[in-house]
C-alpha cells in the first residue's frame, strides 16, 4: 500500500472518529506510527476469539474441499453396497451409511467442494457487480444513479431463493455449479451495490478527493485510487457473511430440486434424500446439516469479527 | 409528508412493473412446452394445442404477451392455470395460511427478539449479554432448512409437542413453523435492539434523567426504550414483506398449503400464470410494507422529516 493511500485511510479514520465524537482524533495525529484502517483492524481482529474459531473452521472446510480423501479416511463416496443400507454410525464408519449403502462420511466430506465453489464464485460475481454498479451509481449520480438504483430496487423486491428458483427452473443457465452460482449472484448483488454506492457518496465529498481533482486527476483515477479503497470496507464485511448465506441458499435450492442434480455430491441432495428417512435414520439428515451449519457459521463469525474490527466506534 | 408519500408511491410503479416483467420473461422464456406436458403420455390433437396456445397467448411475442397480461390484471383477471382454475382462486385460498404463518413469525420475532435485546443492551458485557451474542451467532448460522428439520425431529418426533405437518390443529400448528421462519430475523432483532439500547444508555438525555433522580426502571422504559425501538420497529415492519416471500422453504418442509408452497408447486409444474401472479403479489406486499416503514420512520423520528 502506498504512503498516499495510507495517509488517505488514516484521514478517513480520523474523520470517522470526529463525526462519531467517540474516538479522539488528536491521539492519531500525535502518534508517530502510520496506522492504516486495515492494520488497526488486524490488531483488533487478532484479539478476537470468535474470529479465530471462524478462521480455523473456514480453513478446515477449505482443506476438506481441496483434499476430501484425507478427511474421509480413504473411503470412496461412490463405493456403495446395498447390504449396508442405512446403517447407523459406528466406530469404523463415523457417519454410518446412506440408503444406497455408501459411506456417509465420504459423501458429506466430498460435498464441501461444490458448496465452497458455489459460495465463493457467487460472492466474487456479487462483489464485481456490486462494486462496479455501486461505484458508477454513487460517483456519477444524476440520471445514471436513478436508473441503476431502480434496477437494483426491482431485483431487491424479489427474494433470493424465489428469484434463483425461477431462473434455475426455466433452465437457460443449465443446472451445474456455475449455473447455481450465477443464479444466486443475479438475485444477490443489490445489497453490495447499495453499500458501495452509499460509501462512495459519503467519501466523494472529502477534502482529499477535492485535492486530487484539483491536481488534475482523472475520474477513473480518483475513483480507483482515492474513493474505492476508502469505501470498500463495509462491502467486504458483507461479502464475508454472504459466503455463508450463499452456501446455505445453494443447499436450499438443491433441496427444493432446482439446484445441483445427481450424480453431483451436495449437502442439499443429502438432506433431501435423508429427510424421507427422518424417522428411521436421522443421522442421514443430521451429518450434512451439521457440516453445512458449521461452514455457514465459519463465515458468519469471520464477518462479524471483521465488522467489529473495522467499526471505529468499537475502538477504545 | 403527503408529497413524500405520493412521490414514493409513484416510484413503486416502475419497480412493481419491472419485477413482474422480470419474472414473466423468465417464466415464459422456458424452453419446454407446457401444453405438451399437459397432455402427458397421449399427445393432444393439433387443433386442441392450437386452441390452448391461442387461449394462453403463447403465439404472441413476449412483450405483447406481457401487455395482454397487464391488461387482464387491470380488470382483476390474473388468468387461469392449465386446468382452468383462476389464479385468483388459488391465491385467495392459500393466502390466509401464509398470513397466519407470518403473523405468528412476526409476533415471535418481536417479543423474544426485543426482550433479549433489551436485557442484553442494558447490561453490556454481562453474562446474559454474552449468551445473547453467542446464541444469535448460532441461530444466524443455522440455515432455515436445517432448523426446520431439527425442529421437526426434536419437538415433533421425539418430544411429540408439536404437529410437524399440515394445519389441522389451528393456530397451534403454526407455532413451530412460525418459530423456524422467524429465527433469522429474531436474532437480527435481538442484536439491533441490543446495539441501539446500549448506544442510547450512554446518551446525554439518559444521564440527565438519572441526574434528576428518576428510578432505573423509568429511565429504561420511558427514556431509553422509546428511542431505541425506532430502528427495531422499522426493521420488523419491513420484515413482514420479506417473511411473506421467504415462506417457500418453511411451508414446503412443514407441508403448509400457503402461497409459498403454491409457488413452489407452480414453478415445478411450469404453471406460468400462477408463478407470475403470486410473485407479483409478493413483490407488491414487499414494496408496500417497505413504504409503510419509511413513512413510519419519519413519523417516529422527528430528526428525519421528509419534505
Amino acid at each position: 500500500m502506498s504512503d498516499q493511500q495510507q495517509a488517505d485511510l488514516r484521514k478517513d479514520e480520523v474523520e470517522a472518529g470526529t463525526t462519531t465524537g467517540l474516538a479522539s482524533p488528536s491521539v492519531d495525529v500525535t502518534s508517530d506510527r502510520q496506522n492504516s484502517l486495515w492494520s488497526d483492524a488486524w490488531k483488533q481482529l487478532r484479539r478476537n476469539v470468535l474470529f479465530w474459531i471462524g478462521a480455523v473452521l473456514g480453513l478446515l472446510f477449505l482443506l476438506m474441499a481441496l483434499f476430501p480423501k484425507v478427511f474421509s479416511r480413504g473411503a470412496d463416496p461412490r463405493d456403495c453396497s446395498l447390504s449396508r443400507s442405512g446403517q447407523a454410525p459406528s466406530s469404523e464408519h463415523w457417519f454410518g451409511f446412506d440408503q444406497q449403502g455408501c459411506d456417509y462420511m465420504a459423501n458429506v466430506v466430498h460435498g464441501a467442494r461444490n458448496s465452497l465453489i458455489i459460495g465463493l464464485l457467487a460472492v466474487v460475481v456479487i462483489l464485481l457487480l456490486g462494486v462496479v454498479v455501486g461505484a458508477i451509481s454513487g460517483f456519477f449520480g444524476g440520471w445514471v444513479d436513478s436508473l441503476l438504483s431502480r434496477v437494483a430496487d426491482i431485483f431487491y423486491a424479489l427474494p433470493l431463493i424465489l428469484g434463483a428458483l425461477v431462473v434455475l427452473r426455466s433452465g437457460f443457465l443449465g443446472r451445474g455449479v456455475v449455473a447455481v452460482a450465477i443464479a444466486l449472484a443475479a438475485f444477490g448483488w443489490m445489497t453490495a451495490m447499495r453499500l458501495v454506492r452509499s460509501q462512495v457518496i459519503a467519501v466523494k465529498s472529502s477534502d482529499y478527493v477535492a485535492a486530487a481533482r484539483a491536481m488534475g486527476a482523472s475520474n477513473g483515477r480518483i475513483l480507483l485510487r482515492h474513493i474505492l479503497p476508502n469505501a470498500i470496507a463495509p462491502v467486504l464485511v458483507y461479502a464475508t457473511i454472504t459466503i455463508g448465506v450463499l452456501i446455505a441458499a445453494e443447499a436450499t435450492l438443491t433441496f427444493l430440486g432446482v439446484g445441483l442434480q445427481r450424480p453431483a455430491i451436495s449437502w442439499g441432495l443429502q438432506i433431501d434424500a435423508g429427510q424421507r428417512l427422518l424417522r428411521v435414520a436421522p443421522h442421514l439428515v443430521f451429518f450434512p446439516s451439521l457440516i453445512l451449519t458449521m461452514t455457514v457459521m465459519a463465515f458468519v463469525m469471520m464477518g462479524d469479527a471483521l465488522r467489529d474490527a473495522l467499526d471505529p466506534r468499537q475502538r477504545s | 409528508m403527503g408529497r413524500y408519500v405520493a412521490r414514493r408511491l409513484l416510484l413503486t410503479i416502475p419497480v412493481l412493473l419491472g419485477a413482474s416483467f422480470l419474472i414473466f420473461a423468465m417464466v415464459y422464456a422456458l424452453p419446454g412446452d407446457p401444453i405438451r406436458a399437459l397432455g402427458g403420455d397421449r399427445p393432444l390433437a393439433p387443433a386442441v394445442v392450437a386452441q390452448l396456445k391461442q387461449e394462453f397467448n403463447l403465439n404472441d411475442p413476449l412483450g405483447i404477451q406481457y401487455l395482454k397480461y397487464l391488461g387482464d390484471m387491470a380488470q382483476g383477471d390474473l388468468g387461469t392455470d392449465f386446468r382452468g382454475r383462476p389464479v385468483l382462486d388459488t391465491i385467495s385460498q392459500r393466502l390466509p395460511i401464509t398470513i397466519k404463518l407470518t403473523v405468528v413469525a412476526i409476533a415471535i420475532e418481536a417479543v423474544i427478539g426485543i426482550a433479549a435485546g433489551v436485557l442484553a443492551g442494558i447490561r453490556r458485557n454481562s453474562f446474559f449479554d454474552n449468551v445473547v451474542l453467542v446464541s444469535t451467532t448460532l441461530v444466524v448460522s443455522i440455515p432455515i432448512l436445517v432448523l426446520a428439520f431439527i425442529a421437526q425431529f426434536v419437538f415433533g418426533l421425539r418430544l411429540g409437542l408439536f404437529p410437524i405437518s399440515g394445519v389441522q390443529e389451528g393456530w397451534y400448528s403454526f407455532l413451530l413453523p412460525g418459530f423456524v421462519l422467524a429465527s433469522g430475523s429474531l436474532a437480527y432483532v435481538a442484536r439491533l435492539t441490543r446495539t441501539s439500547v446500549a448506544e442510547n444508555m450512554r446518551a446525554d438525555y439518559v444521564r440527565t434523567a438519572r441526574a434528576k433522580g428518576l428510578p432505573n426502571r423509568t429511565v429504561v422504559i420511558r427514556h431509553t426504550l422509546r428511542n431505541s425501538l425506532i430502528p427495531v420497529v422499522t426493521f420488523v415492519g419491513a420484515d413482514i414483506g420479506t417473511l411473506l416471500g421467504g415462506a417457500i422453504v418453511t411451508e414446503s418442509v412443514f407441508n403448509l398449503p400457503g402461497i409459498g408452497r403454491a409457488i413452489f408447486d407452480a414453478v415445478r409444474a411450469q404453471e406460468g400464470a400462477v408463478v407470475v401472479g403470486i410473485v407479483t403479489l409478493m413483490v407488491f406486499f414487499f414494496i408496500f410494507f417497505n413504504l409503510v416503514v419509511d413513512v413510519l420512520y419519519a413519523v417516529l423520528d422527528p430528526r428525519i422529516r421528509y419534505e
